[in-house]
């Protein structure tokens, strides 16, 4: 009898929560599953908002335009969740507020940093990590020097 | 019932004790508040014909009508915005009374926050759904991060504004430490003969580093507060020293929102408190100099001080030297939170310290500022806040 050779180990299963997917914002999570990193501006003042909606609060126009974003950022506020652990992490993520180039702000996490290097206004781009049901979110990392 | 502007005061006020299991339903505890309520300003239930609450409490207004016999319920409104609702039902009581449209307003607040359901725990299924009216429309945002909890989201509204004053996590400490002395010396709360030092703030895990110790948090509570609003003119025909509302108002500012309130122009202040400042020092044609005491909304201490600057009593940057140097406390310039607040009292969503301002004026607080006569009190829960004051 011969033996079977040993199947590759599969990579691990993702834990993070999957994102809770809203009618105005689904554009933006299915450019996320691949890997695009979408924003919505105005299709008539061309002014961008976050969180999407159906209205520009400017002029008012229901025209939206989703565009791909640059992906780089600063971090604007910056949080270690130690208790409760979060749901879905293995160590404690850093929580972010960060600042887009196109001027809007989100929640995400840094990536890949030591908690004592996390520095306020540190440059951040964005990459993707997987969620539970084959899903992906937009994470950010140190900008690398390139730019 | 006539209709012309009518002035509007607290005539009672009530409340259960303030535990971590009740061992009774929310809605009994509602009516037990509400009838202390009632009880203290000396008016039968039957005769509510207004009533307020926080869009997440679980009572129905029906039914707890039908516990207290009310029997011509004229006006029921509900405020979002979680905790933010506290003083905005006094607001809405105000205005309900002014345009003469009720004549014995109910506000009630009652949970099982902590037997029941933990606010400070990652949130169930059904904490995690959407739900309108709440007022915290991008919490979604959070949830996949690792954001999942009130603190968290306090945390990373905090940081911009310690970082931008080098505000570190002892310089808070001193707000627990004044609060819990407050709540030492208070039957009522929980840490009734439980005062700390800076070093038990200073030893008392991390919730969210480098920001918030547990001992920055408020409490989880089971309880119920009520308020029973009338006006000025029957006010002072019942049975407590009516206390009259100077003023009152809400302010939500363009891009804010409760708790996840991160897309503001500038994080280091607080707008919608500062939107009630001004409308409240114009309505009252009083400023921070008149008040002579504070009840603030204290979910996380840095909101302490972001309220304390909002509204004048210091300039930004500036609130936590003003604690330091004991401003809060009785005999400093503004006792703030004499009933220990919501880390020392109890977590009733506000309202425990919204009555604290009444008692105040009532001269009956256990915490009595005694220095100076009471004549103003301001009460904040940040998204609004009124002024009361001695009739």
């Amino acid at each position: 009898m011969t033996q079977t050779p040993d199947a590759p180990t599969p990579p691990p299963k993702p834990t993070r929560i999957a994102p809770i997917i809203q009618h105005d914002a689904k554009f933006f999570w299915d450019a996320s599953d691949k890997e695009e990193f979408l924003g919505e501006k105005c299709g008539d003042c061309q002014q961008f908002r976050f969180p999407p909606r159906p209205m520009c609060p400017h002029c008012h126009s229901l025209k939206r335009e989703e565009v791909k974003l640059s992906g780089y950022g600063t971090v604007h506020g910056w949080t270690i969740p130690r208790h409760p652990p979060p749901f879905g992490f293995k160590e404690a993520p850093i929580v972010i507020i960060v600042e887009l180039q196109e001027g809007t702000r989100m929640v995400s996490n840094l990536v890949g940093v030591a908690y004592e290097d996390v520095k306020q206004d540190m440059e951040v781009e964005v990459f993707f990590e997987p969620t539970m049901g084959n899903h992906k979110v937009p994470v950010f990392r140190p900008r690398s020097k390139k730019a | 019932m006539t209709r012309q502007f009518t002035d509007a005061a607290i005539a009672g006020i009530g409340h259960t004790e303030y535990s971590k299991a009740s061992g009774r339903s929310e809605l009994q505890l509602a009516a037990e508040c509400a009838k202390a309520a009632c009880d203290d300003a000396g008016i039968s239930p039957h005769d509510i014909d207004g009533m307020i609450t926080f869009t997440i409490d679980n009572s129905d207004e029906v039914m707890l009508a039908r516990c207290l016999g009310v029997k011509d319920l004229a006006y029921t409104t509900r405020i979002p915005g979680g905790g933010a609702a506290a003083a905005a039902t006094i607001y809405q009581a105000m205005a309900m009374v002014n345009a003469g449209l009720c004549k014995h307003v109910l506000i009630w607040r009652a949970m099982n926050e902590r037997s029941q359901y933990r606010f400070g725990q990652n949130p169930n299924q059904q904490m995690m759904a959407f739900q309108s009216g709440n007022g915290t429309g991008s919490l979604l945002w959070c949830v996949p991060y690792g954001a999942m909890t009130p603190a968290s989201w306090g945390a990373l509204q905090a940081a911009r504004y310690m970082h931008k004053y080098g505000v570190t996590n002892r310089d808070l400490g001193y707000v627990s430490v004044q609060q819990r002395a407050y709540a030492a010396t208070n039957p009522d709360a929980w840490f009734f003969g439980k005062p700390i030092t800076l070093e038990d703030h200073q030893n008392s895990k991390w919730i969210q580093e480098p920001w918030l110790r547990l001992l920055d948090c408020c409490q989880e509570s089971d309880g119920g507060v009520a308020i029973l609003v009338t006006s000025l003119d029957r006010a002072r025909d019942m049975r407590q020293k009516p206390v009259k509302i100077l003023g009152a108002t809400q302010c939500i500012p363009y891009n804010t929102e409760v708790i996840s309130n991160y897309y503001h122009d500038d994080l280091t202040e607080m707008p919608e408190a500062k939107g009630v400042a001004k409308r409240l020092w114009e309505m009252t044609g009083l400023g921070p100099q008149d008040m002579q005491a504070a009840m603030i909304y204290d979910a996380f201490t840095p909101h302490v001080l972001l309220q304390l600057e909002a509204f004048g009593f210091c300039k930004p940057g500036e609130g936590a030297g003003f604690v330091k140097s004991g401003g809060m406390a009785l005999d400093g310039a503004l006792p703030t939170n004499t009933n220990g607040g919501l880390s020392g009292e109890a977590y009733i969503h506000g309202m425990n310290s919204m009555i604290e301002g009444v008692r105040q004026l009532r001269g009956t607080s256990a915490n009595q500022v005694t220095k100076r006569s009471v004549e103003n009190v301001l009460v904040s829960s940040g998204m609004a806040g009124a002024v009361l004051g001695r009739a």
